[in-house]
């Protein structure tokens, strides 16, 4: 790792103003993503801000009947909240879903959020990549592509977003609540969070520098059936080559965010509206505009089987 | 393995042992051998309470929880394997919690409590689950042992917790099966493949837990 000092924030407001005050500075939660890429310098900060000590560790009812989630409440803990599992099992499934107890014991909800995509090109620094070392192109669109995104790529990146958790928040609308340097606290729509790739693929999501992670905010329960079915190569520990996160109402609705295929959390109007056609419309409607390589197009035959499958589980649980 | 079970156990006891007289665990640590001062890192105070004992120390911000045990206060029970949070060998308990040490500095944890295979059991008194997978034979090369003997002890915990897994059925009935333990335990590799008679002595646990 490069040379970093490093502070424990006593506050949030001394956070915000740390990170305003000292170039590349970053915030560390549970630094398992992180800490991961410092050792292969693609992050080289000069300064971290140790936020765990601040309070953000709380699940909270909000008036208009949700919750909110602090920043730094761990995966576990979220998975395992009893209100998480009744009101929103989807997320609680997604959650499991993802990594290993070990590291789920760490991850906090803000730096699941920021995690970085797992793209092969990404990690190898000897190799180019957009969106670590802009302009120098990327080494994935002819290269291993097999685990890559197919839709809201661009020509200058195909890399997805990793994460489990924010398939299941973006399927829930939640809110992400943030202070901005100067103390500003804003919040952002999950699905306006994560970027997609356009011509600056280095922007992962919508924060400006400095801009903390407070919170996530889910809006009151939906009520219906909650599934998470996450396709990979093994039964455990692996990222997803496909996800569906899926909520199935009364009379055919349903709604559903995709991981694995995208470089943000996957959702569309036409996939939801297309509930009560079955599988194959509801992958066509989310997969539009598709762009795969000869690697990774076998995707679009997977979401449409992992679909029908919960299709077919659905109707023999009716 | 009961062929040479000797050499094995005896290597798995002995290293136990070691750690009665490890010098590290005493009040005053050995100096740190960090190379920071000359890239500009400043080192940084810690105290922490490992194993049951406070331990003091100056370690480089960059320390890893991983390398401070092993490095600085000798405790080479916990494995360095991949050292980026994909294989468990470094996974040791934090505040009642398995994590990946390698994935964490050690300066993050001040005043906390850490308890490494090393403070499970000594050989005379050895933790249920250390003396489960000798019975049951749960390693081969032993490099994984403590990573997997920490995250089992810990895995039961979990389970006793109702903490939820990928294959819980239901969410609210969180209990004992080999497919919970399987699944809870991906995050240890075994290149030996012990994995069916490590999930022998956990089940040889739990069933003790609950007798």
């Amino acid at each position: 790792m490069k040379a970093f000092t490093y502070e424990r924030a006593r506050s949030v407001e001394a956070a915000v103003k740390a990170a305003a005050s000292v170039q590349s500075a970053r915030f560390i939660a549970g630094g398992t993503n992180l800490l991961d890429l410092m050792k292969l310098q693609i992050e080289t900060p000069a300064h971290l801000i140790d936020v765990n000590h601040l309070g953000l560790d709380k699940i909270e009812p909000t008036q208009e009947g949700g919750l909110r989630i602090g920043a730094l409440v761990r995966n576990t803990d979220l998975a395992a909240d009893q209100r998480v599992r009744r009101d929103y099992a989807v997320l609680s499934r997604a959650l499991v879903a993802g990594a290993s107890g070990q590291l789920r014991n760490k991850a906090t909800t803000g730096g699941n959020l920021l995690q970085r995509t797992r793209c092969p090109y990404f990690y190898d620094t000897r190799m180019p990549c957009n969106k670590r070392r802009p302009g120098s192109g990327c080494g994935a669109m002819q290269g291993m592509s097999r685990s890559l995104a197919i839709v809201g790529v661009s020509d200058a990146c195909i890399a997805q977003n990793p994460s489990d958790m924010a398939v299941a928040l973006r399927l829930l609308d939640a809110q992400v609540e943030t202070m901005a340097q100067g103390g500003a606290k804003r919040t952002i729509p999950l699905a306006d969070f994560h970027r997609l790739p356009g011509d600056t693929p280095q922007v992962d999501n919508a924060l400006q520098p400095g801009e903390m992670i407070l919170s996530v905010t889910l809006p009151k329960p939906i009520g219906g059936i909650h599934v998470y079915r996450k396709v990979r190569d093994r039964a455990s520990y692996a990222f997803a080559l496909v996800s569906v996160a899926a909520v199935f109402g009364q009379n055919g609705q349903a709604r559903f965010a995709f991981g694995g295929v995208a470089p943000k959390p996957w959702r569309t109007d036409g996939a939801d509206a297309a509930a009560s056609q079955g599988a194959k419309a509801v992958a066509e409607a989310a997969l539009a505009g598709a762009r795969t390589t000869p690697h990774n197009d076998f995707k679009k035959a997977l979401l449409r089987q992992t679909l029908a499958s919960l299709y077919r589980q659905q109707e023999a649980q009716a | 393995m009961t062929s040479d079970g000797f050499t094995r156990r005896h290597i798995l006891q002995g290293s136990a042992a070691a750690t009665a007289v490890v010098p590290g665990l005493t009040q005053a640590a050995p100096p740190a051998r960090s190379v920071s001062a000359q890239e500009g890192s400043r080192m940084m105070a810690l105290d922490m309470k490992v194993n049951g004992r406070d331990v003091h120390l100056q370690l480089d911000p960059r320390t890893t929880l991983l390398d401070a045990l092993r490095e600085h206060l000798h405790l080479t029970g916990t494995k360095k394997g991949c050292d980026h949070g994909q294989c468990g060998a470094c996974t040791v308990i934090v505040e009642g919690r398995r994590i990946n040490s390698c994935l964490t500095l050690a300066v993050m944890h001040e005043g906390e409590t850490v308890t490494t295979i090393e403070g499970l059991g000594t050989p005379e008194r050895l933790h249920p689950m250390q003396r489960a997978f000798i019975v049951h034979d749960g390693y081969q090369c032993g490099y994984c042992t403590p990573g997997q003997i920490c995250s089992a002890v810990a895995v039961l915990e979990e389970i006793e917790a109702g903490v939820p897994s990928h294959v819980t059925q239901d969410l609210d009935h969180v209990g004992w099966s080999d497919a919970e333990a399987r699944e809870r335990m991906s995050g240890n590799i075994c290149r030996c493949a012990a994995y069916p008679n490590i999930i022998a002595a956990m089940r040889d646990v739990a069933g003790e837990d609950k007798a």
